[in-house]
Protein backbone atom coordinates (compact mmCIF):
# COMPACT_ATOMS: atom_id res chain seq x y z
CA UNK A 1 0.00 0.00 0.00
CA UNK A 2 1.24 3.48 -0.77
CA UNK A 3 0.41 7.01 0.29
CA UNK A 4 -1.87 8.71 -2.25
CA UNK A 5 -0.38 12.14 -2.93
CA UNK A 6 -2.82 15.07 -2.71
CA UNK A 7 -2.94 17.67 -5.48
CA UNK A 8 -3.54 21.40 -4.83
CA UNK A 9 -6.97 20.81 -6.33
CA UNK A 10 -7.82 18.31 -3.62
CA UNK A 11 -6.93 20.89 -0.96
CA UNK A 12 -8.89 23.62 -2.74
CA UNK A 13 -11.98 21.42 -2.73
CA UNK A 14 -11.65 20.91 1.04
CA UNK A 15 -11.07 24.65 1.44
CA UNK A 16 -14.46 25.27 -0.19
CA UNK A 17 -15.96 23.67 2.90
CA UNK A 18 -14.45 26.37 5.11
CA UNK A 19 -15.61 29.08 2.71
CA UNK A 20 -19.12 27.62 2.76
CA UNK A 21 -19.13 27.66 6.54
CA UNK A 22 -17.96 31.28 6.61
CA UNK A 23 -20.63 32.26 4.09
CA UNK A 24 -23.27 30.57 6.24
CA UNK A 25 -22.06 32.19 9.45
CA UNK A 26 -21.85 35.69 7.96
CA UNK A 27 -25.60 36.59 7.94
CA UNK A 28 -26.03 35.00 11.41
CA UNK A 29 -23.88 37.78 12.89
CA UNK A 30 -21.88 35.24 14.89
CA UNK A 31 -18.70 37.28 14.48
CA UNK A 32 -17.14 34.01 13.41
CA UNK A 33 -16.70 34.39 9.67
CA UNK A 34 -13.61 36.59 9.88
CA UNK A 35 -11.80 34.62 12.61
CA UNK A 36 -12.63 31.44 10.70
CA UNK A 37 -11.01 32.68 7.48
CA UNK A 38 -8.01 34.06 9.37
CA UNK A 39 -7.56 30.75 11.20
CA UNK A 40 -7.84 28.80 7.95
CA UNK A 41 -5.27 31.05 6.31
CA UNK A 42 -2.97 30.63 9.32
CA UNK A 43 -3.28 26.86 9.02
CA UNK A 44 -2.15 26.96 5.39
CA UNK A 45 0.72 29.40 5.93
CA UNK A 46 2.01 27.87 9.17
CA UNK A 47 1.88 24.29 7.93
CA UNK A 48 3.49 25.26 4.63
CA UNK A 49 6.35 26.91 6.49
CA UNK A 50 6.71 23.90 8.78
CA UNK A 51 6.75 21.67 5.70
CA UNK A 52 9.57 23.70 4.16
CA UNK A 53 11.55 23.64 7.40
CA UNK A 54 11.02 19.92 7.93
CA UNK A 55 12.08 19.13 4.34
CA UNK A 56 15.32 20.97 5.06
CA UNK A 57 15.88 19.37 8.45
CA UNK A 58 15.13 15.89 7.14
CA UNK A 59 17.59 16.44 4.32
CA UNK A 60 20.38 17.51 6.72
CA UNK A 61 19.43 15.41 9.72
CA UNK A 62 22.21 16.76 11.94
CA UNK A 63 21.80 17.14 15.71
CA UNK A 64 22.23 20.93 15.50
CA UNK A 65 19.30 21.23 13.10
CA UNK A 66 17.05 18.96 15.13
CA UNK A 67 18.04 20.71 18.38
CA UNK A 68 17.41 24.14 16.86
CA UNK A 69 13.93 23.16 15.69
CA UNK A 70 13.20 21.58 19.08
CA UNK A 71 14.19 24.80 20.85
CA UNK A 72 12.04 26.92 18.53
CA UNK A 73 9.06 24.59 19.15
CA UNK A 74 9.60 24.85 22.90
CA UNK A 75 9.69 28.65 22.91
CA UNK A 76 6.57 28.88 20.73
CA UNK A 77 4.75 26.47 23.03
CA UNK A 78 5.83 28.55 26.04
CA UNK A 79 4.50 31.69 24.40
CA UNK A 80 1.20 29.99 23.54
CA UNK A 81 0.76 28.59 27.07
CA UNK A 82 1.39 31.99 28.60
CA UNK A 83 -0.97 33.71 26.13
CA UNK A 84 -3.79 31.43 27.29
CA UNK A 85 -3.64 32.74 30.87
CA UNK A 86 -6.48 35.00 32.02
CA UNK A 87 -4.17 36.37 34.74
CA UNK A 88 -0.50 36.30 33.83
CA UNK A 89 2.44 36.82 36.14
CA UNK A 90 4.20 40.14 35.57
CA UNK A 91 7.77 40.26 34.32
CA UNK A 92 7.53 37.29 31.94
CA UNK A 93 7.27 34.75 34.76
CA UNK A 94 4.32 32.95 33.14
CA UNK A 95 6.33 32.40 29.95
CA UNK A 96 9.44 31.39 31.88
CA UNK A 97 7.58 29.05 34.23
CA UNK A 98 5.52 27.41 31.48
CA UNK A 99 8.54 26.99 29.22
CA UNK A 100 10.65 25.50 32.00
CA UNK A 101 7.85 23.09 32.97
CA UNK A 102 7.47 21.95 29.35
CA UNK A 103 11.20 21.64 28.91
CA UNK A 104 11.50 19.45 31.99
CA UNK A 105 8.63 17.19 31.02
CA UNK A 106 8.49 17.08 27.20
CA UNK A 107 12.22 17.08 26.51
CA UNK A 108 13.07 14.54 29.15
CA UNK A 109 10.22 12.27 28.02
CA UNK A 110 11.13 12.62 24.34
CA UNK A 111 14.84 11.95 24.88
CA UNK A 112 14.02 8.98 27.09
CA UNK A 113 11.64 7.51 24.49
CA UNK A 114 14.19 8.01 21.69
CA UNK A 115 17.21 6.61 23.47
CA UNK A 116 15.62 3.80 25.48
CA UNK A 117 12.38 2.78 23.77
CA UNK A 118 12.34 3.49 20.02
CA UNK A 119 16.12 3.70 19.51
CA UNK A 120 16.29 5.01 15.93
CA UNK A 121 19.75 5.37 14.36
CA UNK A 122 20.93 8.00 15.25
CA UNK A 123 18.72 8.60 18.29
CA UNK A 124 17.88 12.14 17.14
CA UNK A 125 16.76 11.05 13.68
CA UNK A 126 14.40 13.91 12.68
CA UNK A 127 11.55 11.75 11.35
CA UNK A 128 11.17 10.28 14.84
CA UNK A 129 12.39 13.08 17.11
CA UNK A 130 10.39 15.98 15.69
CA UNK A 131 6.90 14.45 15.45
CA UNK A 132 7.38 12.86 18.87
CA UNK A 133 8.40 16.11 20.49
CA UNK A 134 5.62 17.93 18.65
CA UNK A 135 2.94 15.62 20.03
CA UNK A 136 4.42 15.79 23.51
CA UNK A 137 4.71 19.58 23.48
CA UNK A 138 1.21 20.03 22.09
CA UNK A 139 -0.35 17.97 24.84
CA UNK A 140 1.92 19.17 27.63
CA UNK A 141 1.13 22.73 26.63
CA UNK A 142 -2.57 22.13 27.23
CA UNK A 143 -1.88 20.72 30.69
CA UNK A 144 0.56 23.45 31.63
CA UNK A 145 -1.71 26.23 30.37
CA UNK A 146 -4.82 24.85 32.11
CA UNK A 147 -2.97 24.14 35.34
CA UNK A 148 -1.37 27.57 35.58
CA UNK A 149 -4.58 29.33 34.56
CA UNK A 150 -6.59 27.51 37.22
CA UNK A 151 -3.92 28.22 39.81
CA UNK A 152 -3.75 31.97 39.25
CA UNK A 153 -7.49 32.49 38.78
CA UNK A 154 -8.22 30.28 41.81
CA UNK A 155 -5.78 32.22 43.96
CA UNK A 156 -7.50 35.46 42.91
CA UNK A 157 -10.99 34.17 43.58
CA UNK A 158 -10.12 32.53 46.89
CA UNK A 159 -7.91 35.29 48.18
CA UNK A 160 -10.03 35.82 51.33
CA UNK A 161 -9.90 32.13 52.24
CA UNK A 162 -6.17 31.83 51.53
CA UNK A 163 -5.32 34.90 53.57
CA UNK A 164 -7.58 33.75 56.41
CA UNK A 165 -5.38 30.66 56.68
CA UNK A 166 -2.17 32.68 56.44
CA UNK A 167 -3.46 35.01 59.17
CA UNK A 168 -3.98 31.97 61.39
CA UNK A 169 -0.31 31.07 60.96
CA UNK A 170 -0.83 28.33 58.37
CA UNK A 171 1.98 27.85 55.84
CA UNK A 172 1.64 29.04 52.26
CA UNK A 173 1.57 25.41 51.13
CA UNK A 174 -1.38 24.63 53.41
CA UNK A 175 -3.20 27.83 52.43
CA UNK A 176 -2.99 27.16 48.66
CA UNK A 177 -3.54 23.40 48.98
CA UNK A 178 -7.14 23.33 47.70
CA UNK A 179 -6.46 25.66 44.77
CA UNK A 180 -3.34 23.72 43.84
CA UNK A 181 -5.21 20.41 43.85
CA UNK A 182 -7.88 21.81 41.53
CA UNK A 183 -5.19 23.25 39.23
CA UNK A 184 -3.37 19.93 38.88
CA UNK A 185 -6.66 18.14 38.28
CA UNK A 186 -7.68 20.66 35.60
CA UNK A 187 -4.34 20.22 33.84
CA UNK A 188 -4.51 16.44 33.78
CA UNK A 189 -8.17 15.81 32.93
CA UNK A 190 -7.87 16.28 29.13
CA UNK A 191 -5.06 13.71 29.08
CA UNK A 192 -7.06 11.28 31.23
CA UNK A 193 -10.07 11.69 28.97
CA UNK A 194 -7.97 11.16 25.85
CA UNK A 195 -6.52 7.92 27.25
CA UNK A 196 -9.90 6.65 28.42
CA UNK A 197 -11.62 7.44 25.11
CA UNK A 198 -8.78 6.32 22.81
CA UNK A 199 -10.14 4.14 20.04
CA UNK A 200 -13.73 4.28 21.29
CA UNK A 201 -14.82 7.80 20.55
CA UNK A 202 -12.23 8.56 17.90
CA UNK A 203 -9.15 7.06 16.33
CA UNK A 204 -6.15 9.01 17.61
CA UNK A 205 -4.58 11.29 15.01
CA UNK A 206 -1.19 9.69 14.85
CA UNK A 207 -2.57 6.20 14.43
CA UNK A 208 -4.91 7.42 11.71
CA UNK A 209 -1.94 9.04 10.00
CA UNK A 210 0.15 5.90 10.12
CA UNK A 211 -2.69 3.78 8.76
CA UNK A 212 -3.31 6.29 5.95
CA UNK A 213 0.41 6.12 5.17
CA UNK A 214 0.17 2.37 4.77
CA UNK A 215 1.35 0.98 8.12
CA UNK A 216 -0.29 -2.25 9.34
CA UNK A 217 -2.96 -1.33 11.95
CA UNK A 218 -1.27 -3.42 14.62
CA UNK A 219 2.01 -1.49 14.28
CA UNK A 220 0.06 1.79 14.38
CA UNK A 221 -1.72 0.63 17.54
CA UNK A 222 1.57 -0.16 19.28
CA UNK A 223 2.97 3.26 18.43
CA UNK A 224 -0.22 4.91 19.61
CA UNK A 225 -0.08 3.15 22.97
CA UNK A 226 3.53 4.23 23.36
CA UNK A 227 2.62 7.82 22.53
CA UNK A 228 -0.32 7.81 24.93
CA UNK A 229 1.90 6.71 27.79
CA UNK A 230 4.54 9.28 26.91
CA UNK A 231 1.88 12.00 26.70
CA UNK A 232 0.45 10.92 30.06
CA UNK A 233 3.87 11.15 31.69
CA UNK A 234 4.85 14.38 29.96
CA UNK A 235 1.54 16.13 30.62
CA UNK A 236 1.34 14.92 34.20
CA UNK A 237 4.85 15.92 35.17
CA UNK A 238 4.62 19.13 33.15
CA UNK A 239 1.41 20.15 34.92
CA UNK A 240 2.89 19.35 38.33
CA UNK A 241 6.03 21.36 37.54
CA UNK A 242 4.05 24.35 36.21
CA UNK A 243 1.71 24.43 39.20
CA UNK A 244 4.66 24.06 41.56
CA UNK A 245 6.55 26.91 39.88
CA UNK A 246 3.41 29.08 39.83
CA UNK A 247 2.78 28.47 43.53
CA UNK A 248 6.37 29.39 44.30
CA UNK A 249 5.88 32.69 42.47
CA UNK A 250 2.49 33.41 44.09
CA UNK A 251 4.08 33.61 47.53
CA UNK A 252 7.17 35.49 48.67
CA UNK A 253 9.90 34.66 51.17
CA UNK A 254 7.60 35.71 54.04
CA UNK A 255 4.95 33.29 52.68
CA UNK A 256 2.65 36.22 51.85
CA UNK A 257 0.14 35.88 49.00
CA UNK A 258 1.42 38.21 46.26
CA UNK A 259 -1.48 38.77 43.87
CA UNK A 260 0.28 42.03 42.89
CA UNK A 261 2.59 39.79 40.85
CA UNK A 262 -0.35 38.99 38.56
CA UNK A 263 -1.81 41.37 36.05
CA UNK B 1 9.84 46.88 83.88
CA UNK B 2 9.24 44.47 80.96
CA UNK B 3 9.49 45.82 77.41
CA UNK B 4 6.45 46.27 75.20
CA UNK B 5 4.60 43.23 73.85
CA UNK B 6 4.22 44.78 70.39
CA UNK B 7 6.31 47.69 69.09
CA UNK B 8 6.08 49.29 65.65
CA UNK B 9 8.43 51.90 64.25
CA UNK B 10 8.36 53.68 60.92
CA UNK B 11 5.56 51.38 59.79
CA UNK B 12 4.16 52.43 56.42
CA UNK B 13 2.42 50.71 53.56
CA UNK B 14 1.31 52.20 50.25
CA UNK B 15 1.45 55.85 51.42
CA UNK B 16 -0.23 55.09 54.77
CA UNK B 17 1.68 56.03 57.91
CA UNK B 18 4.41 56.09 59.06
CA UNK B 19 3.05 54.81 62.35
CA UNK B 20 4.96 54.21 65.55
CA UNK B 21 3.53 52.80 68.77
CA UNK B 22 4.19 50.47 71.64
CA UNK B 23 1.68 48.14 73.21
CA UNK B 24 2.23 46.66 76.66
CA UNK B 25 1.00 43.17 77.44
CA UNK B 26 -2.75 43.35 78.09
CA UNK B 27 -3.10 46.78 76.46
CA UNK B 28 -5.68 47.70 73.85
CA UNK B 29 -5.03 50.30 71.18
CA UNK B 30 -8.08 51.69 69.40
CA UNK B 31 -7.63 52.75 65.80
CA UNK B 32 -10.19 54.88 64.02
CA UNK B 33 -10.47 57.09 60.97
CA UNK B 34 -12.59 57.63 57.87
CA UNK B 35 -13.40 54.85 55.45
CA UNK B 36 -10.55 54.26 53.02
CA UNK B 37 -7.91 55.85 55.28
CA UNK B 38 -5.98 52.57 55.32
CA UNK B 39 -6.80 51.10 58.73
CA UNK B 40 -7.14 47.61 57.30
CA UNK B 41 -3.89 47.86 55.35
CA UNK B 42 -2.06 49.01 58.46
CA UNK B 43 -3.32 45.94 60.33
CA UNK B 44 -2.32 43.73 57.38
CA UNK B 45 1.16 45.26 57.46
CA UNK B 46 1.47 44.55 61.20
CA UNK B 47 0.38 40.94 60.54
CA UNK B 48 2.97 40.85 57.72
CA UNK B 49 0.35 39.90 55.15
CA UNK B 50 1.67 42.44 52.66
CA UNK B 51 5.04 44.05 51.96
CA UNK B 52 5.64 47.20 53.99
CA UNK B 53 8.35 49.53 55.31
CA UNK B 54 9.36 49.80 58.95
CA UNK B 55 9.62 47.17 61.60
CA UNK B 56 7.41 45.40 64.12
CA UNK B 57 8.74 43.59 67.18
CA UNK B 58 7.04 41.07 69.41
CA UNK B 59 8.49 40.93 72.91
CA UNK B 60 11.63 42.53 71.46
CA UNK B 61 12.03 40.09 68.54
CA UNK B 62 11.74 41.64 65.07
CA UNK B 63 9.30 40.04 62.63
CA UNK B 64 12.15 39.49 60.18
CA UNK B 65 13.79 37.15 62.72
CA UNK B 66 10.84 34.73 62.53
CA UNK B 67 9.32 32.86 59.56
CA UNK B 68 6.14 34.56 58.30
CA UNK B 69 3.74 31.86 59.54
CA UNK B 70 5.26 31.91 63.05
CA UNK B 71 4.86 35.68 63.26
CA UNK B 72 1.26 35.51 62.04
CA UNK B 73 0.34 32.77 64.47
CA UNK B 74 1.51 35.01 67.32
CA UNK B 75 0.16 38.24 65.82
CA UNK B 76 -3.29 37.13 64.72
CA UNK B 77 -5.29 39.24 62.26
CA UNK B 78 -9.07 38.86 62.25
CA UNK B 79 -10.21 40.34 58.94
CA UNK B 80 -13.48 42.23 58.60
CA UNK B 81 -14.55 39.68 56.00
CA UNK B 82 -13.83 36.17 57.25
CA UNK B 83 -12.43 33.53 54.89
CA UNK B 84 -13.56 29.89 54.70
CA UNK B 85 -11.68 27.19 52.85
CA UNK B 86 -13.78 24.09 53.48
CA UNK B 87 -17.46 23.45 52.84
CA UNK B 88 -17.99 22.26 56.43
CA UNK B 89 -17.80 24.65 59.39
CA UNK B 90 -16.10 22.07 61.63
CA UNK B 91 -12.93 22.00 59.49
CA UNK B 92 -12.24 25.62 60.46
CA UNK B 93 -12.83 25.41 64.19
CA UNK B 94 -11.28 22.12 65.27
CA UNK B 95 -9.34 23.60 68.25
CA UNK B 96 -12.38 25.60 69.47
CA UNK B 97 -13.97 24.09 72.59
CA UNK B 98 -17.72 23.52 72.86
CA UNK B 99 -17.79 25.73 75.96
CA UNK B 100 -16.43 28.62 73.90
CA UNK B 101 -19.06 28.10 71.23
CA UNK B 102 -21.68 28.09 73.95
CA UNK B 103 -20.36 31.31 75.50
CA UNK B 104 -20.64 33.01 72.09
CA UNK B 105 -24.21 31.82 71.64
CA UNK B 106 -23.42 29.01 69.19
CA UNK B 107 -24.48 25.38 69.42
CA UNK B 108 -21.82 22.66 69.04
CA UNK B 109 -24.00 21.37 66.18
CA UNK B 110 -22.65 24.29 64.14
CA UNK B 111 -19.62 22.09 63.41
CA UNK B 112 -21.76 19.92 61.12
CA UNK B 113 -23.22 22.86 59.24
CA UNK B 114 -22.21 23.97 55.80
CA UNK B 115 -20.43 27.33 55.79
CA UNK B 116 -23.00 28.76 53.38
CA UNK B 117 -25.65 28.43 56.04
CA UNK B 118 -23.87 30.77 58.48
CA UNK B 119 -25.19 34.29 59.01
CA UNK B 120 -22.79 37.25 58.96
CA UNK B 121 -22.92 37.43 62.77
CA UNK B 122 -22.19 33.71 63.15
CA UNK B 123 -19.24 33.99 60.79
CA UNK B 124 -17.88 36.92 62.76
CA UNK B 125 -18.07 35.06 66.07
CA UNK B 126 -16.58 31.84 64.66
CA UNK B 127 -13.72 33.70 62.99
CA UNK B 128 -12.88 35.36 66.30
CA UNK B 129 -13.13 32.07 68.19
CA UNK B 130 -10.80 30.19 65.84
CA UNK B 131 -8.19 32.92 66.40
CA UNK B 132 -8.65 32.92 70.16
CA UNK B 133 -8.19 29.13 70.21
CA UNK B 134 -4.67 29.67 68.81
CA UNK B 135 -3.92 31.90 71.85
CA UNK B 136 -1.95 34.60 69.98
CA UNK B 137 0.18 37.14 71.87
CA UNK B 138 -1.40 39.99 69.90
CA UNK B 139 -4.78 40.14 68.21
CA UNK B 140 -5.53 42.62 65.42
CA UNK B 141 -9.28 43.13 65.11
CA UNK B 142 -10.83 44.78 62.04
CA UNK B 143 -14.39 45.90 62.91
CA UNK B 144 -14.82 42.79 65.08
CA UNK B 145 -18.42 43.34 66.23
CA UNK B 146 -19.96 45.03 63.18
CA UNK B 147 -22.52 42.23 62.70
CA UNK B 148 -23.35 41.55 66.36
CA UNK B 149 -26.24 42.72 68.55
CA UNK B 150 -25.69 44.56 71.84
CA UNK B 151 -25.75 41.44 74.05
CA UNK B 152 -23.20 39.58 71.94
CA UNK B 153 -20.97 42.65 71.77
CA UNK B 154 -20.82 42.55 75.59
CA UNK B 155 -19.89 38.84 75.47
CA UNK B 156 -17.05 39.55 73.02
CA UNK B 157 -15.76 42.53 75.02
CA UNK B 158 -15.84 40.43 78.20
CA UNK B 159 -14.00 37.55 76.58
CA UNK B 160 -11.31 39.85 75.16
CA UNK B 161 -10.90 41.48 78.59
CA UNK B 162 -10.20 38.03 80.05
CA UNK B 163 -7.61 37.33 77.33
CA UNK B 164 -5.98 40.70 78.04
CA UNK B 165 -5.74 39.75 81.71
CA UNK B 166 -3.61 36.85 80.48
CA UNK B 167 -1.32 39.24 78.61
CA UNK B 168 -2.78 39.38 75.12
CA UNK B 169 -2.42 42.82 73.50
CA UNK B 170 -5.15 44.04 71.15
CA UNK B 171 -5.45 46.56 68.34
CA UNK B 172 -9.11 47.27 67.70
CA UNK B 173 -10.24 49.06 64.53
CA UNK B 174 -13.74 50.52 64.74
CA UNK B 175 -15.80 53.39 63.39
CA UNK B 176 -17.66 53.68 66.69
CA UNK B 177 -15.60 56.09 68.80
CA UNK B 178 -17.79 55.56 71.87
CA UNK B 179 -17.09 51.85 71.78
CA UNK B 180 -13.35 52.45 71.31
CA UNK B 181 -13.34 54.89 74.24
CA UNK B 182 -14.79 52.08 76.32
CA UNK B 183 -12.50 49.20 75.31
CA UNK B 184 -9.20 50.90 74.45
CA UNK B 185 -6.47 52.36 76.69
CA UNK B 186 -5.35 54.72 73.93
CA UNK B 187 -6.86 55.79 70.63
CA UNK B 188 -4.98 56.59 67.44
CA UNK B 189 -6.38 57.97 64.24
CA UNK B 190 -5.62 57.64 60.55
CA UNK B 191 -6.87 60.63 58.58
CA UNK B 192 -8.03 60.50 54.98
CA UNK B 193 -4.46 61.15 53.80
CA UNK B 194 -3.25 58.12 55.79
CA UNK B 195 -1.47 60.18 58.47
CA UNK B 196 -1.17 58.48 61.85
CA UNK B 197 -1.79 60.56 64.98
CA UNK B 198 -2.80 60.13 68.60
CA UNK B 199 -6.10 61.54 69.78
Amino acid sequence: MELIALTPWDLALAGLLVLALAATAWPMRLELARPLLVAAARTVVQLALVGLVLETVFARGSFVWVGGIALAMLLLAGREASARQARRFTGGWSFAGGTLAMFLSSFVTAVLALTVVIQPEPWHAPQYAIPLLGMLLGNTMTGVALGMDRLTSGAGQQRTAIEARLALGHSAAAAIEGVRREAVRAGMIPMLNAMAAAGIVSLPGMMTGQILAGAPPWEAVKYQILIMFLIAGGTGFGTLAAVWLGTWRLFDERQRLRLDRLR
Amino acid sequence: MPGPRLAASGLSVGGIGPAAFELAAGACLGLTGPSGAGKTRLLRAIADLEPHDGECRLDGRPASAMPGPVWRRDVGFVAAESGWWDARVGAHIEPVRDADLDEFGLSPAVREWSVERLSAGERQRLALLRHLAAAPAVLLLDEPVSHLDADLIEVVIGRLAACRQDGMAVIWVDHDRHRLARVADAIARLDSAGRFSWS
